[in-house]
């Protein structure tokens, strides 16, 4: 139990001076992380879109293929990034195994299907809204999409934030392409299951004691801002 | 002004939806300047004609002929409002900047076209208020100003008024002849028949997916020939 108290205030410690080697971690994680999340919105937010409005053959196999993979497992998708950059992968001449653009990669894989399915869900309540008018005017395919995205921007942030959410949490897919090397590839997750395991609890107290604090601030702005958004439109139906 | 699409041939028109027949064997034409309403009980398809005239819905049987020299983009040349405005989540103005762009008005020439229809329909004042806390009346004014913003040659209106407050109601029937004044063709439908006798030149009435009456206002509502719309005038259930 002492041990446990000592490791808790090193860890306190460690963030509160700023520890180096931590905020190397944190500052790749969330490198890492927010990039993959921008990559997977600009893809998943219109596809998401555009399973809503559009009506093709193959669309509701597409959806519930979409659906299936919001639960795809990371270490799957870490095996299916590493073998595909690994040296003898279709895209092994990149080199970018074990560097962060591998986990990148992987994490953008990852969360694209769940931000284009729960995308998906918002927009065809946006859409079923909005159609009779959208037709009624004359407004072409891309154009719809782009206004259900614009108008409906405040719901889908809740999407993105769900993929932020997962990205940052995930460990299976960025350890397995990523290597966990110091100072390279090191995230909060990996760090934290590596320290853990080496039984050096303060730097694993302290990368959870972060990684619960930025997971708090996020779902609190996404908060804020789904009540901001509520109250721009109060009185609608 | 001579027509860009009208007259409207509207020549056997059919619809069907799961297995069961909506609207049969519908003709009727709408020239240009005229202000055609549609009466009919509930399920009679009165809105469902709309529908189909503006292109929302597509025909099972029957045709929708454009008669005029720009028949090929007629969508470019209507509007419509629905009994339930459907307003973008922007403000009023914008609502209908939004509308002129889709129909490829040039930047500069949006900004009068907004002020001015928003003043013919006596909202002027809306212009930078979020459209989606209006009130029902408002927003459905708002509707109507978008629609005269399009400068459409002929206006579909699905019961504009059913849920507005008498008041709100007046309004939407000042704009509704605004526009008429303006040059366009109206063609509505409606439950208020005092509305009915205002503004209609001809009267189609609908019972059951049948085309059952069709007549100037006039001689329909001095002596309606069916059964079925003397049944419906007297206020019986039909």
């Amino acid at each position: 139990m002492d041990e446990i108290a000592a490791a808790f205030s090193a860890a306190l410690a460690m963030i509160l001076g700023g520890d180096p080697e931590l905020v190397q971690i944190v500052l790749l994680s969330l490198r890492v992380s927010l990039t993959a999340v921008v990559l997977a919105a600009i893809l998943g937010l219109p596809v998401g879109a555009a399973l809503a409005v559009f009506r093709f053959p193959g669309r509701r196999v597409l959806v519930v293929l979409l659906n299936a993979l919001m639960g795809l497992p990371p270490v799957v998708v870490g095996l299916v990034v590493y073998v595909t950059l690994s040296r003898s992968g279709p895209l092994g001449a990149l080199g970018w195994l074990f560097t962060p653009l591998a986990m990148i990669l992987a994490q953008t894989i990852l969360i694209t299907p769940l931000i284009a399915a729960v995308a998906r869900q918002s927009m065809a309540e946006l859409w079923a809204e909005y159609a009779d008018e959208l037709r009624s005017l004359g407004v072409g395919p891309w154009r719809t999409v782009a206004t259900l995205l614009w108008d409906g921007r405040f719901g889908l942030l809740t999407s993105v934030l769900a993929g932020f959410g997962r990205a940052a949490a995930e460990v299976g897919a960025v350890i397995m392409v990523g290597g966990n090397i110091a100072h390279v590839t090191r995230t909060m997750t990996t760090a934290i299951a590596l320290e853990t395991a080496k039984g050096e609890l303060a730097l694993a107290m302290g990368l959870g004691i972060l990684l619960m604090g930025i997971s708090l601030v996020i779902n609190a702005g996404a908060y804020l801002l789904g009540e901001f958004a509520r109250a721009r439109e109060a009185g609608a139906p | 002004m001579t027509p860009a699409i009208l007259p409207l041939e509207v020549r056997d028109l059919g619809f069907s939806a799961g297995g069961k027949s909506l609207l049969r064997g519908l003709s009727f034409q709408a020239a240009p300047g005229r202000r055609i309403v549609l009466l009919g009980p509930n399920g009679a398809g009165k809105s469902l004609t709309l529908r189909l005239c503006h292109g929302l819905e597509r025909p099972s049987a029957g045709r929708i002929v454009w008669q005029g020299p720009r028949a090929a983009d007629a969508k470019l040349h209507q509007a419509m409002v629905f009994q339930r405005p459907i307003l973008l989540r922007r403000s009023a103005a914008a609502n209908i900047d939004y509308a002129l762009k889709v129909r490829g008005v040039p930047r500069g020439e949006r900004a009068p076209r907004i002020e001015a229809a928003l003043a013919q329909v006596g909202v002027a004042a809306l212009a930078d208020r979020p459209a989606r806390v209006l009130s029902g009346g408002e927003r459905q004014l708002l509707a109507l100003a978008r629609a005269a913003a399009l400068r459409p040659e002929i206006l579909f209106l699905d019961e504009p008024t059913a849920s507005l407050a008498p008041a709100a109601a007046r309004r939407v029937e000042q704009a509704v002849a605004a526009i008429h004044a303006a040059g366009a063709t109206i063609v509505m439908t409606t439950h208020d028949l005092g509305q009915a006798r205002r503004l209609a030149d001809e009267v189609l009435f609908l019972h059951d997916g049948n085309l059952v009456e069709h007549g100037s206002a006039t001689a329909f509502f001095a002596a309606p020939q069916s059964a079925e719309a003397r049944a419906y005038m007297k206020g019986e259930l039909l």
